[in-house]
Order: C-alpha cells, then structure tokens, then sequence
C-alpha cells in the first residue's frame, strides 16, 4: 500500500507561501503536506482531502500554473512558488470554467469540483481549445463518484467556446 | 425554531407570527414510513407534542425560508422539495431560500434520514398542501385588504392579484395580516398541467457554492478550539488492543491526548438505529496531519480475534453450502420444482457479486462538542436521527440536549445512514473536554465501511417444447443487513430479496427463496440495496434464457411483460432510442435490462466490444426512466447519468475482497472507480408520467450491469457470471 511515513522531519521552522497572491509565513514540519497547510493552516477549505495519495485529484491546486496533487506535495516543495487554490481562481468568481460548470449544471454533491475546475483551468491554460482526448488525457486523474464526467466535458467545451 | 404552541392533532399546520418574523407555518401531516427507514416509532402518535415536518417563513421582505428535514448529497432533493412548495405557494422562485435542516430531531415528526430516494416521494404531498395552505392565507389577507372576496384574487409569481382592477400586493405586505388568519385545513390543490415549476429543468439552489470552494461539507467544518483526531482502528473485524505504548506518539508535535476506544454495539432504544464501532486508539492533536504522525508512532499490539481467519474463499464456501439446500420461500407461484423436472430443457446458471464499498469522494468526519449537560454535532450525515440517539446514549443525555447540524454531504450512497464516526466524535470530544473533529484517511474509510453485502445466486428454469418459459427458480445467498435492526419478519430480509422476489415476469411457476449467510462483516445499505445486485442476476439470467430459446432478448422481455404496461414503455423507449436490431460495427454488441426500483421503472441498453487486451469498452448508453410526475428534469438526468457511471463502477472495477479477517482493499489505487476517459456517451429520456413522483437517486444503478454483461455476451458468445467483469479472453 503506498503510504507516506509521516513525522521523520519534526523542525517546525517558518516557511513563506504565496497563496492566491498573498505572502504567508507558516510554521509546520516542511514535510507537511502542502493540502494541509492550506486547509488548517490558512484556512482555505476549498481545496479538498480524498485520498492521501494522489490517486483522485479532489486536492487539486496550481503551483506556478500547474495543477499538482497537494496531498503528496511536501509544503517545502512549494516555498517561495506561486500558489493558487479554487478561492483564487478568479477574483471575482466568474473564470470561464465556473461559469460554464454552473451553465451545465455540473456539480451533484460537489465535493470533487473544486479539483476537477483547477485541473480544467490548468488544461485550458495551455490547450484553450481541447480536443476530447486532450479532455481525457488532463481530467483523467480526477475521480468523481457521483459520475459528473459527462457535464465536466461538456462544461470546458463551454468554456472553451468549442461551440458543443 | 420551535413552535410557540401545542395544537391539537387534528390541524396539520400551525402558524405563528413572531415580531418581525413574518409570516411562519409549520406543518404536519402523518406519513407512511418507508421501508429503508424501517424503525416503528416507539411512541404513539397522538402522544407527541405537536412536531412539523418542515417549516415555511416568509418574511417581510418577501423572502421564503423553507426548512426541510433531507440532506443534500449531490441527488438534489432539497431544490426539488423547494420547487414543490413554491409551486403551489405561487412564489418568485428567486425569493426561495433553503434553510439550515432541522437541529432537533427528536421535534421532528418522523425520523429524520435521507435515503430509499424516498425525499420527493415522502413530501409530495404534505409540500403541496403546505404551500397551498400558505397561498390561501396571503389571498384571504389580501382581500380583507381591498374588501373584495377571495375568489376574486389569484396569487401569482410571489404576489396576489385583484383580478378585477389588477391591484396587488407582495406576499412581504401581507405575511402581518396573514398570520392571524386560520389556516385551511385541505386547501385546494393545483392540477398538474398548471404547474410552472414542477415538472420544469430549474437550475439548482446548491450550485454556485460548489463551484468557488465556499460549499461547507462535515471536513470543512471549523468550531472554536476544535482539536482533531484520527484513530487506529482494530486491523480486523473483531480484533482487541492487547498492548500499547504511546510514549512515542505524545511527545510528537501538536500531540494534546492520546485515547483507547473500547469496541461498542450502542442501540439507544430496541427500536433505534444500532451502531457498531470498532476498538481503536485515537490521537487528539492541533492538526489533521500531526494526529496521523502521531498515529504512525503508536506502538500496538492486537489480538486478531475470532474471525482472524475468515477470507473471500471461507465466505464463498458458506454461500455454496447454503445454496445447495432449500432456502426460506419468499415468493412461489404454480410449482417451480415440479416444472423443472418435467421440463422439456432446463437451463441452470449461478452468479455471484462481491461485497462493495461507498466510496463517497469526502471521507468521513465528525464534530462534537460535549459540554456538561449538552452536546453539539456537526456532520455531514443521512440520518440525522440516529446521530442524536448515538449520542444521547453514550453520553446519558435526554435527545433534546443534543443539536445536530448538517452540513452538506461529499456522497452518502448509503454509508452516512451509519452514525460509528459520529459515536466516535462524541466519545472522544468527552475524554477531551473540548470539540473534536474525528477525521477519517481514505484507507480508514475503505477498510471500515458497511459493505453492499457480497452474494450467490443460483438458477434454473424450464422451457417447454415450444421455448416459452415455464419455470423460474432462484435461490439468493448473502448476508442480512436488516437483521441487526431486530428478528427479521419470517426470516425475511426485504434488502437481500429485493428486486429478485418482485420478479415482474409472467412466467407459471416461479419460486424465489432466500437463505441468510451468517458473516462478520459489516453491512448496509448502499445504492440501490437488493435491487444492486437482483437487477444484474435476474436481468442475465433471463438474457440466457432468451439465448437458449433462440429469441431476441428485447422480444422475450416484451412477451413476458404483456401485463407490466410501464415495464414495457420504457424499454420500447430505450430499445427506439438505442437502434436496437439495426448493424453496429464489428466487435461491438449490444445488451437490454430493464428494472423497477423506488417506485421508478428504467431500461438502458449498453453497447459494448473489448479492447485489444480484452478489457470491456462501453461505448453508450441509452437509458429510459419513468419516475412518474417529475419535479426537476435536469436532477431526473443527471440522477441517470450519475446511476450509470456508479453501476459502470460496479459492473466493471469494484471489488472488496477479505483476508486476515480484514478488507483487503484501502485506496483508490486497488478500489478504482470509473474515469472520465473511460465513459460512455450517456443518453437520457424521461417518460412523460403522472400521479405520484418515484424516486431518482438510486433507479438508474440496477439496470447498468445487466446491460453490459448482455452487451458482452453479444459482443463475444462469453457470459459473465461474477462481477467484477475483469478482463475477457477473446474467443
């Protein structure tokens, strides 16, 4: 079973972030997981725990424009790099994305979304015009149980303007 | 929100006008209990005080606040139940709002709990006459008003109207003078081809939150001083903590207690909710992350118990064993085995289906704040009744002292029925005198969960000269789920039989028996319950008999179901929808299910063929559902949508398997769910229907798996028998 071992790396010692534009100092254990400093520490719970692993992308965030799994990203890794969670997406909480997901009624419980959205984000930061396999190939680590995936498509061909 | 007074049981509604408040009806109707929520009330009826069902509160503002006792976990009954009562009150749907559920269960009517996709259907009728009585009530105010008569107003998009000289005013102006009138006790409802909402695809009330990370599910929630906690669960069912040193895990960062759980079988009263938990050590720290480091230095030492031996293949051998002899008869029709052996062919098969987990994409959580005398929860939870019981009980509380809050639910599906995390909570926030928040690892959750129950079927029918189908036997092997709600009626476990024993076939003789596996797992009720697994056994055993009597399946389901007019709808529907009998491309098959589940009847047909290492591809599937009136069609879709993909999950991934007297599985790298590179185009249609609504959450699982394994079989000439499908050698 792939596990971290957490605990090896106890010198809690002040790390600077830089979240959604904002400068943090916090002081955790670096080999924290990053979602954790996000969660508990600054208090954005907009970005979600699933699995621990990297294995279902609920904890999606952008480090330097990239979507990376949070929970298996030690928070040292992400020091003095450019953070953004789903509460920074977009200011004013309108992204592109945000708004074709509530045009295409995408979310059911929800709880996966804000993952699904910064991976989205990520993909149409590079590709703004994704093909399906371009959709399957950036999503595909991004479980949802309540089986959404279709909406999820059709919702960043919305975005997009692919016109769908 | 409580009411201001007692009123007598023959009034449904009571109404109070607060100062400010505005207009606030409470309402009350006796309800017929459904089977999944199946706790006889102990108390007689007419002995409880006056307890609503749901609250509406229009305010001054216009504003209306309805409060409604069902959780939100993504199959949206709390927009449905909104548009309900907005329907008949005659509201501006932008004036609706949804308020927090119910905090006090126990002042609540019935049991509060969400599942059985029983919400719409359990409320229909007492939303409708409550917003009915609630219209009545601005007209009359509103005529008073003007000294006209209240025949000659109408309400309309959150107004009253004089029709005559086309004055009006807002339901805000009129809630004073409202709340002092009476309320109607059978007010007059609206026919359904009025209806401007229900019936209609609305946007839901939940979305923006769920798009911009400000939703608050049970993890997100933050109280005041609130430590946190993981647990060290017993590594198999059973097991007990022999030894253990915590020296090591205390003096770790964040470390505030480290706690020994004893296992329990809490059941407030004999007809409650009962709730087991495991032994477990839990550590109370600062921080989530710092509670698991912790917990990774625990050093303890555990008696595997009595069933360290127990393993898929032991619980196999029971089930062979217990399907080799008569079984409890719980439905017979003619004489199956007489039938059977003057048959002129006899067709036998057993199918099998493994035990399967939740796996909502939020893993469990709790709050609890126990202080002296009073208790607070917050939980993301299905069963909001149960969670104050279990925590009355562990604390010798009276159930009013203990405040549930719910908050949104990343997934139930079933496993948030169960209240262990909760019991959890409560005994750890009163060793540690503050709020704790107990937070489940994924791997806690996969390997502690209320499993669908694993089983084994077998079959046989006969068909005479002719092909037709003469006779049916089916014999259901598995653990009880019911059984630990009290002594089964008969024997009987509705959740095991369910789907298999409403066999809706006209088939002579029919025999369905059940026989009850005696197992330590833990089980419950998981999407779609019986009919998860019947659905798929019956479905493809009838698509074998359709093989071997040489008839096209969807013409033998047609023929068998000359009586079953809504059966038939559907699958016509589906079948047109799909192409079925017309070429598809080499490799590709296609397969047809049908199934009734919650009051619902959906076809799908799934089209199929295997990649080049024989793994099955869906490529589509054509799903029919009629749910009878709907209320919001784009919820009724996506439901259909979301079914498919968690049967598609079951039909083609899970599996838990047990080793060690223990789950095997503990992670999504070996429990693995459908991806969206793996979907099928998914089609959707809705019968138009009337009457009653049926349920949406769970119809659209049963049908998925049969489809497929059909598809296979006419992809390849090989039938799947054992789910998970798993991979297929090419013929």
């Amino acid at each position: 079973m792939p596990r971290r071992t957490p605990g090896h790396h106890r010198d809690v010692r002040p790390l600077r972030l830089t979240v959604n534009g904002r400068l943090h100092t916090v002081e955790v254990a670096p080999d924290t997981p990053l979602l954790w400093v996000i969660r508990d520490t600054l208090a954005l719970t907009g970005t979600k725990f699933g699995c621990g692993i990297g294995a279902c992308g609920s904890c999606t965030v952008h480090l330097d424009g990239a979507a990376i799994r949070s929970c298996t990203t030690p928070v040292s890794d992400a020091a003095g790099r450019r953070i953004t969670t789903i509460e920074g997406l977009s200011p004013a909480r309108d992204h592109p994305l945000q708004l074709a997901w509530i045009a295409e009624e995408v979310p059911q419980c929800g709880y996966c979304q804000p993952g699904q959205i910064m991976s989205a984000a990520a993909l149409l930061a590079h590709t703004p015009k994704p093909s399906d396999a371009d959709i399957d190939s950036a999503m595909a680590g991004n479980l949802c149980r309540c089986g959404t995936y279709q909406r999820i498509r059709r919702a960043i061909h919305r975005a997009a303007g692919n016109g769908e | 929100m409580t009411p201001g007074r007692t009123v007598s049981r023959r009034s449904f509604m009571t109404v109070t006008a607060a100062a400010g408040a505005g207009l606030v009806l409470g309402f009350h109707l006796p309800s017929r209990t459904a089977r999944a929520q199946a706790l006889p009330d102990s108390v007689p009826a007419g002995a409880r005080p006056f307890a609503p069902n749901a609250w509406i509160e229009i305010g001054a503002d216009g504003l209306v606040t309805l409060t409604v006792d069902r959780s939100e976990m993504g199959q949206g009954p709390t927009t449905a139940l909104a548009m309900i009562l907005a329907e008949e009150l005659e509201a501006d749907w932008t004036h609706i709002r949804l308020g927090e559920a119910p905090v006090n269960p126990a002042r609540w009517d019935r049991r509060m709990t969400t599942g059985g996709s029983a919400s719409v259907r359990l409320s229909w009728e007492r939303l409708r006459k409550a917003g009915a009585a609630a219209r009545e009530m601005l007209i009359a105010a509103a005529a008073r008003t003007w000294g006209v008569e209240p025949y000659a107003c109408r309400a309309r998009q959150g107004a009253v109207i004089h029709l005559a000289s086309g004055r009006s005013l807002g339901f805000g102006d009129l809630v004073a003078l409202a709340a002092t009138l009476p309320v109607p006790a059978d007010p007059p409802l609206k026919e359904a081809q009025d209806f401007r909402l229900v019936g209609h695809p609305l946007p839901r009330l939940d979305t923006a939150q769920k798009v911009d990370g400000s939703a608050t599910f049970g993890l997100d929630v933050r109280v005041p001083g609130m430590k946190v906690a993981t647990i060290a669960r017993a590594p198999a069912f059973g097991a007990r903590l022999k030894a253990m040193s915590d020296t090591a895990a205390r003096g770790m960062p964040g470390v505030r207690q480290v706690v020994t759980l004893e296992p329990s079988l809490i059941q407030p009263q004999h007809d409650s909710w009962p709730t087991p938990t495991p032994a477990g050590v839990a550590v109370i720290a600062d921080h989530y992350w710092e509670a698991v480091a912790a917990r990774g230095a625990l050093e303890l030492t555990w008696d595997p118990g009595p069933h360290a031996a127990l393993d898929s293949a032991a619980v196999r051998a029971q089930f062979v064993a217990l399907a080799a002899r008569p079984g409890i008869v719980v439905r017979r029709e003619g004489d199956g085995e007489s039938a059977l052996a003057g048959a002129h062919r006899r067709i036998e098969a057993v199918y099998e289906v493994p035990f399967l987990h939740h796996a909502t994409m939020e893993p469990l959580s709790c709050v609890a704040d126990v202080r002296p005398g009073a208790c607070e929860i917050w939980a993301a939870t299905q069963n909001q009744t149960a969670a104050q019981e279990v925590a009355a009980a562990i604390l010798g509380l009276s159930k009013d002292a203990v405040r549930v809050h719910t908050t949104l639910l990343g997934g139930g599906f079933g496993r948030r029925l169960e209240v262990d995390y909760v019991a959890e909570a409560v005994r750890l926030s009163k060793a540690a005198g503050v709020p704790v928040q107990v937070v489940w690892s994924r791997e806690d959750d996969v390997r502690h969960g209320f499993y669908r129950p694993a089983s084994l079927h077998r079959f046989a029918a006969a068909l005479d000269a002719q092909g037709r189908t003469t006779a049916w036997t089916h014999r259901i092997v598995g653990p009880s789920i019911d059984a630990r709600f009290g002594p089964l009626d008969q024997g009987v476990d509705d959740s095991l039989i369910d789907g298999a024993a409403n066999l809706p076939y006209a088939i002579p003789n029919l025999q369905v028996e059940q026989a009850i596996a005696d197992l330590p797992v833990p089980v419950g009720y998981w999407r779609s319950v019986g009919s998860s697994h019947n659905g798929f056994v019956t479905e493809c055993f009838l698509d074998e008999i359709a093989a071997a009597s040489g008839q096209d399946p969807l013409e033998l389901r047609r023929a068998l179901l000359r009586d079953r007019p809504r059966h038939r709808a559907v699958l016509e529907l589906a079948a047109t929808r799909a192409g079925w009998g017309s070429p598809l491309p080499a490799g590709r098959g296609r397969g047809i299910a049908v199934a009734e589940s919650f009051g619902s009847f959906v076809a799908q047909v799934a089209e199929v063929s295997l990649d080049r290492e024989g793994v099955p591809r869906v490529h589509r599937v054509v799903c029919a559902v009629d749910c009878g009136q709907t209320i919001n069609p784009d919820t009724i879709e996506a439901q259909m949508q979301g079914g498919i993909v968690f049967g598609l999950t079951a039909a083609l991934k899970s599996e838990i398997t047990l080793a060690g007297g223990a789950v095997r599985q503990s992670n999504f790298h070996d429990y693995p769910l459908l991806r969206i590179d793996e979907m099928p185009v998914i089609e959707v249609e809705i019968v138009p229907g009337a009457g009653s609504p049926g349920g949406i959450g769970e119809p659209g699982v049963p049908p998925v798996a049969p489809a497929v394994v059909n598809a296979l079989y006419a992809a390849t000439g090989q039938r799947v028998r054992r789910l998970p499908v798993g991979r297929i050698a090419k013929g």
